[in-house]
């Protein structure tokens, strides 16, 4: 069947400025590029392209041009290019549509409409270069109140609060799974928490054995599949995460491939080499708030009560109430995951249709545990499209106590976001197996690279918080009143319970 | 003995003169009343002004560019000397907040305590406080070409400490404690980047901020602060020389550029 | 008025004087050297609002309630005292008494009340106090148009738009003795000064005069509201004293403790902690996060018995202490406190942070409280 799809991308070539060095060739795991010694050049088959700018990244001379085929289809507002070309791919192969990473639609980026407040006059902005400006925050239950006994120098505590995770950022690196990254990329994400003094989130591969030296900061999830989740499993994480569902693709389960079930992986997740990695759309011991109760008090008895536990979900319309169901089902964290987060593979329509806005969420989220009282009880962390230091810090006056970040993640470590996870063939090194491609991501590199964006955004932070007269994270977490909304109604505005900028 | 009784102030017995000395009376003055008085008197050329009873009246010595002799008896209040050019100031109790602020030139002398923010942006001239002082003392102060501030403060010091420090020389005798006792403060020279603390006693490396190094003094480095110890010991008593027997830290920015690596370009 | 004109989430901004003495003997004096402190202090307010909290000058009603009220209008006032018999005995009623002052005016309508909660109604919460709070929040939230500024024992706040000495002057302050006297001249940002909206602040026997700015009030707020408290003034200082009423009484923590919330130490400074002591900070810390007031404040919280300093973690307010004998001097500056105690020598500057609490000698305490036992045998249906 002759394919009506249209080359997304152009590659063009400067035929001065090329040494035919092949660069590009070797670099396209796509098969873009090839060498014909006969004509001396270099060609491009454009139909393959994904966009991941690995080429003209590469290229020593620049001599690469990437576009986005400027092609125009017939002006039509409801038809547009995206729209048709998606129905040729599903004519021409009946199958669901696949993407990866997180919903590119258009939808209303809360934070982007919410600004920041600072001090003038009647209180002193804080210079977090010289003064001291606290970051570290702790994630777990908190009790109501506390009781001290004794007097003086004897004072000690009769509460016991319960296991808690320390952060010396308000940021954490999101549930990635070894099988939708790479094994160099999981241990980037390791390295870099613990340098960090942060966490980071094995998803739901199962934790490769050579990555259990950095247990301390890893937060091992428990999903639906329960791949590689053991007795050491537990035992060496830092904090458990039950996977409910995930912003990108809420509802709905997931699906490893049998040819990216390699040796390694299939020793991770404790499954034979190179069949399906199936995990559920629901646990199939969870159908209900009290089975969710009996999952959270399994796992901490499995593991002596020293770790919180952690469950997350993806934001959809009734997340305030569900929230306040896993508080009392005995969550330590709730993860918040919002429409915009991303994913390695999730069918198109899902990922960008079903679920809410991170924003909206995680005020509703908040405010409903607040009405209740039990807002101590837990923390909450939320990701999905966190994208900047501004983007957590609002997040933080909103009602978060700290930030998952996948696709920043990523980004850092050198993807270019062109959606192309699913294919396994990241030129990038990240969501993929092939040895060939995964070495392109030195770990040393990777956790350098992650280092530096947790370290430029925490100052970040710091100098916002300064700005506002801050000088302990604690004190913006929920802190609405030092935000404020631009451009958005009277309804976002009570939602997000925040005023308009002006008043 | 010569009385003249002047109007300045319209009160009797405010603003009296006495062979050629200027006495205030600040009991029921304001501080605008009592700084016109001041300043009237300065301008006409007294040498000696004492102003008794002074409970709280700010900005004495301001807006005084010449050297003359200003004595407070009482507690004066916030801002005193604040941009002070010239004059001499002594205080025969505590001062309170913002002593020598921005102070250009000039001397301040307190025979007690001083509070918050002592010497904060002074670029010239001289203070000597007999005791301790609060919070963020020589908080930016900086040094221009021949214009080198000097502090001295005979007892403790609270946190911060030479914060964002620029340069210039503070003195911190710490007398009283005993021996090589501690000092208690914290974030003592966050943010300096320039000038030098000599700090008599012990020091531990928690509590210096992250821009301050501290190494013992050489008998050099006790060379530049020997006058003003002696100074000090001139208008408080004391022996200099047991002073400067004693071991002190020098304390100074590791770097004049402490932030220039910070920002992606 | 009291409520409309109140009706923004936000608070308002407002920089001030405080200062506190306290005699630690228990021995009274009258309002008159408080009032020339706070006056001394003028530069550090505008006018737009003044006021003093003293402890001790109501003995012979010494176990009542004694509600001090602001009203709008008759109509408020009527409302109130129907719902005050309601839920009190109500053993006294009296206007309070002021006189014409220049620079004080359009006062509300001024009553006190001396009350006995109803032991019935009282039964039904757990602790008589809570149903004390609850009655408060009841009248500022739901009656419009009247607001109780001051609900503890044997003790009062006064207060008003006007510069401090004015205020003390029209509510007579010379003619009553107590043995803490704190007062507060107030320097607002926002041009509107309200009586209500005048420090001291008060819930029970806790008040509270207040110097600086909560940048933390937003979150402040959301977690007491979670404990009940309806922050009905839009003013940080309201928080300060609902925090330490949560804090002290309801959940039974030290002054110490309170202290190490409010202003809770640097976490470098818990990291060098020995064990245990670490061990409570990161408690502290990890429970009452929401409770650290952050950014400049100087306080004088004052309790029966009580007067305790503090300033934020980082001293960016300004607080000085005093000790002469048996008085206790707490204040925004130096001066006032020699200009009422000529013979005060030894004066310090306090750490921030760290409380500076003064209290009556365990003697006197005993005297107080016992002499609180004598008149509460009355018991409520005896008058």
């Amino acid at each position: 069947m002759k394919s009506y799809i249209l080359p997304q991308y152009l590659v063009e070539r400067d035929d001065y400025r090329c040494i035919r060095c092949e660069v590009c060739v070797r670099q396209c795991a796509f098969d873009v590029h090839w060498y014909d010694e006969e004509e001396d050049a270099v060609f491009a088959d454009e139909s393959k392209c994904v966009g991941c700018l690995r080429c003209a990244t590469l290229c020593p001379t620049n001599a690469l041009v990437v576009r986005h085929n400027p092609t125009e289809h017939p002006p039509n507002a409801n038809w547009t290019r995206d729209v048709l070309q998606n129905i040729y791919k599903q004519a021409e192969t009946g199958g669901v549509l696949l993407t990866g990473m997180g919903c590119d639609r258009d939808y209303p980026i809360y934070w982007d409409r919410i600004v920041l407040d600072a001090s003038q006059v009647t209180n002193p902005s804080i210079d977090p270069l010289r003064e001291p400006m606290e970051l570290r925050t702790y994630l777990g239950a908190k009790p109501d109140a506390l009781q001290v006994e004794g007097k003086g120098k004897k004072v000690s505590l009769r509460t016991r609060i319960t296991p808690q995770l320390r952060l010396e950022t308000p940021i954490m690196f999101s549930a990635i799974s070894y099988g939708a990254i790479s094994f160099n990329a999981c241990e980037s994400l390791a390295r870099a928490a613990a340098e960090m003094g942060t966490y980071y989130n094995t998803g739901e591969g199962g934790l490769h054995r050579d990555l259990y030296k950095y247990g301390d900061h890893t937060i091992c999830q428990v999903a639906s599949g329960r791949f590689g989740v053991h007795a050491d499993y537990l035992e060496v994480a830092a904090a458990l995460e039950i996977k409910i569902g995930q912003g990108a693709k809420p509802g709905i389960g997931g699906h490893l491939p049998g040819e990216k079930v390699s040796a390694e992986i299939s020793r991770t997740r404790m499954i034979p080499k190179g069949t399906d990695a199936l995990s559920p759309a629901p646990h199939h011991d969870i159908y209900s708030i009290e089975d969710l109760a009996q999952l959270i008090y399994a796992l901490k008895e499995a593991t002596h009560w020293k770790k919180p536990v952690s469950v997350k979900i993806a934001a959809v319309h009734n997340s305030a109430a569900i929230a306040s169901g896993m508080v009392r089902a005995g969550a330590d964290i709730i993860a918040l995951d919002g429409i915009r987060g991303g994913t390695g593979a999730a069918p198109t329509m899902i990922r960008d249709n079903v679920g809410i806005p991170i924003e909206l969420a995680l005020a509703a989220v908040d405010d409903r545990l607040r009405q209740e009282g039990i807002r101590n009880r837990a923390s909450i962390v939320v990701a999905g499209g966190i994208r900047s230091s501004a983007d957590v810090i609002k997040a933080i006056a909103l009602g978060a106590d700290a930030v998952y970040i996948g696709t920043a993640a990523l980004v850092a470590m050198g993807c270019h976001v062109c959606q192309k996870c699913y294919t396994g063939k990241c030129n990038w090194g990240i969501a993929t197996q092939d040895p060939y491609l995964s070495k392109r991501l030195n770990p040393e590199v990777g956790a350098r690279r992650l280092v530096n964006l947790l370290t430029a955004w925490s100052h970040e932070i710091m100098e916002m918080l300064g700005g506002m007269g801050i000088n302990a994270v604690e004190s913006l977490r929920g802190n609405r009143l030092r935000l404020r909304g631009v451009g958005l109604s009277q309804e976002e505005l009570d939602i997000l319970g925040i005023k308009h900028a002006g008043a | 003995m010569k009385i003249e009784v002047d109007h300045h102030s319209g009160l009797p017995g405010v603003f009296v003169r006495v062979d050629g000395k200027v006495r205030i009376n600040a009991r029921q003055l304001h501080y605008r009343e009592l700084n016109n008085m001041i300043k009237g008197a300065a301008a006409e050329g007294a040498e000696e002004i004492v102003v008794d009873n002074v409970y709280g009246q700010r900005y004495i010595g301001s807006g005084i560019r010449r050297a003359v002799n200003i004595t407070v008896h009482g507690v004066p209040g916030n801002d005193l000397g604040a941009f002070m050019d010239g004059p001499r100031i002594t205080v025969d109790r505590n001062a309170q907040d913002g002593v020598g602020n921005t102070m250009n030139s000039g001397v301040i002398v307190v025979h007690g305590r001083a509070g918050d923010i002592v010497a904060m942006g002074m670029r010239g001239g001289r203070i000597f406080i007999r005791e301790g002082v609060g919070y963020r003392a020589a908080i930016h102060m900086k040094e221009y070409r021949k214009f080198r501030p000097v502090l001295v403060i005979g007892g403790e010091t609270q946190d911060f400490l030479g914060e964002y420090m620029a340069g210039g020389l503070v003195i911190v005798l710490g007398l009283g404690k005993k021996g090589k006792a501690s000092f208690a403060a914290r974030h003592i020279g966050t943010g300096m980047h320039g000038g030098l603390i000599f700090m008599r006693g012990m020091v531990e490396e928690h509590q210096l901020g992250k821009e301050a190094a501290a190494v013992q003094a050489s008998d050099e480095d006790k060379e530049l602060i020997r006058p003003f110890v002696e100074e000090y010991a001139g208008y408080f008593g004391g022996d200099p020389r047991e002073i400067m027997r004693s071991g002190f830290l020098k304390l100074f920015a590791k770097s004049h550029r402490p932030f220039g690596g910070l920002y992606a370009y | 008025m009291l409520r409309s004109a109140f009706c923004r989430d936000d608070k308002d901004f407002s920089a001030c004087s405080i200062f506190g003495m306290m005699n630690m003997r228990g021995e009274k004096f009258d309002g008159g050297p408080v009032i020339t402190a706070i006056a001394n202090m003028k530069e550090r307010s505008n006018g737009l609002g003044g006021g003093f909290a003293a402890y001790g000058i109501y003995p012979q009603y010494a176990d009542l309630y004694c509600f001090q009220l602001m009203y709008d209008d008759e109509g408020a006032k009527e409302e109130t005292e129907e719902f005050l018999k309601g839920s009190f005995s109500v053993e006294g009623a009296e206007v309070i008494p002021t006189r014409p002052c220049e620079g004080v005016d359009d006062p509300p309508l001024l009553w006190r009340y001396f009350l006995q909660p109803r032991e019935n109604l009282a039964c039904e919460v757990a602790d008589v106090d809570d149903f004390v709070v609850r009655a408060v929040m009841h009248i500022n939230v739901r009656i419009d148009g009247a607001f109780v500024f001051s609900s503890g024992k044997n003790m009062g706040v006064f207060k008003g738009v006007g510069f401090p000495e004015d205020i003390g002057r029209f509510f007579r302050l010379e003619e009553y003795e107590g043995y803490i006297w704190v007062a507060h001249g107030r320097f607002p940002t926002n041009t509107q000064g309200w009586w209500g909206g005048a420090h001291p602040f008060n819930i029970l026997d806790w008040s509270v005069v207040h110097n600086g700015e909560i940048s933390s009030y937003g979150i402040n707020r959301r977690y007491l509201e979670m404990f009940g408290y309806i922050c009905t003034l839009h003013t940080d200082t309201e928080v300060i004293a609902y925090a330490v009423d949560l804090l002290v009484r309801r959940h039974g923590l030290s002054v110490e403790d309170m202290a190490r919330v409010l202003a809770a130490p640097l976490w470098t400074e818990i990291d060098r902690m020995p064990e245990r002591e670490r061990e409570l900070h990161v408690a502290l810390r990890q429970t009452y996060g929401s409770l650290l007031l952050n950014g400049p404040f100087s306080v004088i919280i004052s309790n029966r018995g009580q007067m305790i300093g503090l300033t934020d973690r980082i001293r960016l307010r300004p607080l000085v202490a005093g000790r002469n004998g048996d008085f206790m001097y707490i204040s925004s500056e130096e001066a006032p406190m020699h200009l009422v105690d000529d013979t005060l020598r030894e004066t310090w500057i306090p750490q921030g942070g760290a409380p500076i609490v003064a209290e009556l000698e365990e003697s006197t305490r005993k005297e107080e409280e016992e002499g609180a036992k004598v008149l509460s045998l009355r018991g409520p249906d005896s008058a």
